[in-house]
């Protein structure tokens, strides 16, 4: 391929070779990637003002030291990232919003921008659009809909982007490795958190983090959720409750919803696909492929809750490749898949939801499957097709832990037709 | 105002049928005050309401309500092009679930007729599944009615208020009416810190509009009895598995719980009918929201696995009696309009029109305006164009709603601009999509600094550690 066709600034700006929605860590990266193996005409998408995905808003975590081979903070990994696509070649175009893909089998997306409404089209299509926390109302939380109610990814937006601080004496929810992060982000704004309250008997997040809220004085209730914010104008506070129903109020001037992250599938959703009932995500096949619509590939978060910034920018490097692939000599047909599945409780999803039995592309499929618990569990876990055990191991493995399998041995094993089943034979 | 500052009539209360009052007194060429004790208007009763444009079909027959919501009906058909308002024409089928329900339907549509809503026909099994492929199949029979809506309700109302504020009409918020009296020609309606005069007044007090009789005539004319709903709102992405109003059989203490789409694209569920003391209670409780999300899955299966958007909860201003309570002292040039429960957004311009001709007692001495000015409301409507679909929207500020800058910054001035992110909501849809917020809250608190009173942040005292 050559840069012949690249129509950059000035150029058309509604054709495309691949078009990547959303531009946080895999977005950016598959867009670097894809321009590195010489596909010519590459943009990426962004609704926000300025790219760089939720690292732009998180000021703690550390990142880069695979993507850039040094540790840096949300924003300047954010700003790496975008300048690495903008060196490749990659448009990275703000204020780009899609609102819908329109029908047929060529990709044509509807997208708004400043400048009114207009249609794009793209021979591939990469979603890359990320996570979001599972909100209050979604969670069908109870109680009033004061202000001062909001997830973190809302907190850090407000405290790290603008530098205002809604609530002083606010109690946090969860305590996901990101419930952490929004006991930081108070503490930077000045608030200081009144509680953490955790409705499962110990913390979610494995690390240091868990000695936070010792460290910074905030008691921790265990075992506890919240059953209702109260507030007419403002959170004026919380009732808990206990694991055996005794409830108690606390006072408090906010709450932050933490967690529970799902992928921002909207898209997908309205284009009438299905999505993975275990992941909430669109399915894929080890290509990051649709299983809804071959012209269309999906990484980094959107494929499942949550990684991390540096898994999703290597997910967006793989897909890359998957895609510059399609491009050129095609990829196997999506129709001589072969299912993944899980066979149920305590097995929440597997990642991908399909595999390639072929040795074609070996370079190009994932090395590892994805799988997730639903509760803590342990036992042998086998991935077996037609009554046929494939691969087995043991398995002793929490819900927030990331499970994965090697898929090398499996798409050796696998046969045409029917689906391999991930299996768990818990022990007693 | 006039320059000896007496207005002809004040309305007391800015939900919707304050603001549907206000529009009919201001064209028919009154000079109107509109009175509201919340910081913005549309937030009491008319805050949670299912959206629905009634025909009046199962209205008790020969009723002032019956008679409202057709006229209220009639006249929103007429006036919502000019005014800018929507109108998805999605119908209703009535859909029995059990032999007994089933039974009953004739009866309804007997009385259907009656009302005058005499397209109401019976559907056969194969038509039922064809309006909504998705329904539950065990289903025992139904009966459509083709002209229930589904309307926007907060542009309405905004709508009605606009077009009077275009023609004279003065509204005042933060403005409870705390006490008063009749002179035997005008009235002194007392607020903090000030006092206003007017010829006549209109009680639209809603929840509290009992409180207002009792302040202005010493004894109130009904009792409010307030009765809760809960709603939950499917994602966008629900809408098509259901493309029409779902209406339960009513049993005969409650019409039940609806499942229908929204002007906004979503699905809805609600309401509850929980009788309550408070008149300001609209909390939620997880226990009702998740049964409401399995009485909706029940009745569309396919709904089972959609995320939700958004709950919420209303709060009607039943009385002890079942009608509307409207009641005109012509010797206090005082009408009490009270008892407007969830058919007020249909009814609210019907009721303008009757209370406007039972004021003709208390004698009016205006005429109507030659050729009022029709202002535009918010176009909020997914059936309607948009404003990102537009030049120069500044950009999208709610991603799921897709609201633009433009469209918040008109919310925010204007003849009625927002005061709190409530009425932002409600002017815009800025928050109120699936994501609640996660995506634009920071650039909403920095939009909005200096426009409410409970700002969305304040300056953060910075601290680097």
């Amino acid at each position: 391929m050559t840069d012949a066709g690249r129509t950059g600034p000035g150029g058309s700006d509604s054709e495309w070779d691949v078009i990547v929605i959303g531009g946080g860590p895999s977005g950016l990266s598959a867009a670097t990637r894809l321009r590195a193996l010489g596909v010519p005409r590459v943009a990426v998408l962004e609704r926000e003002v300025e790219a760089g995905g939720v690292p732009r808003h998180c000021g703690h975590s550390p990142y880069g030291l695979r993507e850039f081979g040094r540790l840096m903070g949300g924003r300047s990994y954010a700003a790496c990232l975008v300048e690495a696509a903008q060196a490749a070649g990659a448009e990275v175009l703000t204020q780009h919003t899609v609102v819908s893909f329109g029908p047929g089998p060529d990709p044509v997306l509807i997208v708004t921008t400043p400048s009114g409404a207009t249609l794009m089209t793209a021979r591939r299509v990469v979603l890359a659009t990320g996570i979001r926390e599972t909100s209050r109302a979604a969670r069908l939380l109870g109680g009033d809909r004061p202000l001062g109610v909001m997830s973190t990814g809302a907190l850090q937006a407000v405290v790290y982007l603008q530098r205002m601080t809604p609530f002083r004496r606010p109690v946090v929810l969860g305590t996901e490795l990101v419930s952490f992060s929004a006991l930081l982000t108070c503490r930077h704004a000045g608030a200081r958190p009144r509680a953490m309250i955790e409705p499962n008997d110990g913390l979610t997040a494995r690390g240091p983090a868990r000695l936070l809220p010792l460290a910074l004085g905030i008691p921790l209730h265990l075992g506890t959720d919240i059953a209702a914010i109260h507030g007419a104008t403002r959170v004026e506070g919380v009732t808990l409750r206990d694991r055996d129903g005794a409830t108690r109020t606390l006072d408090c001037d906010g709450a932050v919803i933490t967690g529970r992250f799902t992928p921002e599938a909207a898209l997908a959703r309205m284009a009438g696909w299905t999505v993975d009932p275990g992941t909430e995500g669109p399915r894929i096949d080890g290509f990051g492929r649709s299983l809804d619509h071959p012209a269309y590939f999906a990484t980094g978060n959107l494929r499942r809750p949550v990684e991390t910034a540096g898994w999703c920018w290597g997910e967006g490097q793989a897909t890359a490749a998957a895609v510059a692939a399609d491009l050129e000599r095609g990829l196997p047909p999506p129709d001589d898949a072969v299912p993944l599945t899980v066979a149920g409780d305590p097995l929440r999803y597997v990642v991908p939801q399909a595999i390639h039995p072929t040795a074609e592309t070996p370079d190009l499929m994932p090395e590892v499957a994805q799988l997730r618990l639903s509760r803590p569990a342990r036992g042998t876990l086998i991935a077996e097709q037609d009554g046929r055990t494939l691969w087995s191991r043991r398995l002793d493995s929490r819900p927030e832990r990331r499970i994965t399998v090697p898929l090398r041995p499996m798409i050796e094993a696998v046969e045409p037709g029917g689906p391999m089943t991930f299996r768990l034979r818990e022990a007693p | 105002m006039t320059s000896n500052g007496l207005y002809d009539v004040a309305v007391i209360g800015a939900g919707v049928v304050g603001c549907a009052m206000a529009r009919r007194f201001t064209l028919d060429g009154a000079r109107v005050l509109v009175l509201e004790r919340a910081p913005d208007i549309l937030d009491g009763a008319s805050k949670g309401n299912s959206g629905i444009l009634h025909t009046g079909f199962d209205a008790p027959p020969d009723t002032l309500e019956q008679a409202c919501i057709a006229a209220g009906h009639q006249e929103y058909l007429k006036i919502r092009d000019r005014l800018g308002l929507p109108l998805r024409t999605t119908g209703a089928m009535v859909v029995a679930w059990t032999e007994a329900e089933a039974a009953r339907l004739p009866a309804l549509m007997e009385q259907a007729h009656r009302n005058g809503v005499t397209d109401v026909r019976p559907l056969d099994r194969a038509e039922i599944l064809e309006r909504a492929p998705h329904i539950n199949p065990a289903f025992h029979g139904g009966f459509l009615v083709p002209r229930e809506s589904v309307i926007d309700p907060w542009a309405a109302p905004t709508g009605y208020l606009l077009q009077a504020i275009a023609n004279g009409a003065h509204v005042d918020r933060n403005a409870p009416v705390q006490g008063g009296a009749f002179d035997g020609e005008t009235w002194r309606l007392d607020l903090p810190g000030r006092s206003v005069r007017t010829r006549s007044v209109i009680n639209c007090a809603g929840l509290y509009g009992d409180h207002v009789d009792q302040l202005l005539l010493g004894a109130p004319g009904f009792e409010i009895r307030p009765r809760k709903g809960q709603f939950v709102v499917f994602d966008k992405a629900a809408a098509r598995l259901l493309p029409t109003i779902l209406l339960p059989v009513p049993s005969p203490t409650t019409k039940g719980v609806v499942v229908c789409p929204t002007a906004y694209g979503n699905i809805l569920v609600g309401p509850t009918a929980e009788e309550q003391e408070s008149r300001a209670d609209a909390s939620v409780d997880g226990a009702t929201l998740a049964m409401l999300r399995e009485t909706a899955a029940r009745l569309v299966p396919a709904l089972a696995g959609q995320p939700i958007t958004a709950t919420y909860a209303g709060i009607r201003p039943a009385t002890e009696e079942k009608g509307y309570r409207i009641t005109p002292y012509p010797d206090r040039r005082y009408i009490s309009v009270g008892g407007i429960r969830s058919t007020g957004l249909t009814a609210a311009l019907g009721i303008a029109r009757h209370v406007a001709g039972l004021h003709r007692a208390c004698g009016t001495d205006w005429a109507p305006l030659a050729a009022p000015g029709w202002p535009a409301a918010p176009r909020l409507s997914e059936t309607d164009p948009r404003d990102w679909q537009d030049r120069d929207n500044g950009g999208i500020v709610c991603h799921c709603e897709l609201v633009t800058r433009r469209e918040i910054e008109a919310a925010l001035g204007g003849p009625l601009p927002a005061r709190s992110l409530g009425g932002l909501k409600r002017r815009t849809r800025a928050t109120m999509g699936r994501c609640q917020g996660f995506y634009c809250s920071g650039a909403l608190a920095e939009i909005t600094a200096g426009h409410f009173a409970a700002p969305l942040a304040d300056p953060a005292e910075d601290r680097h550690d």
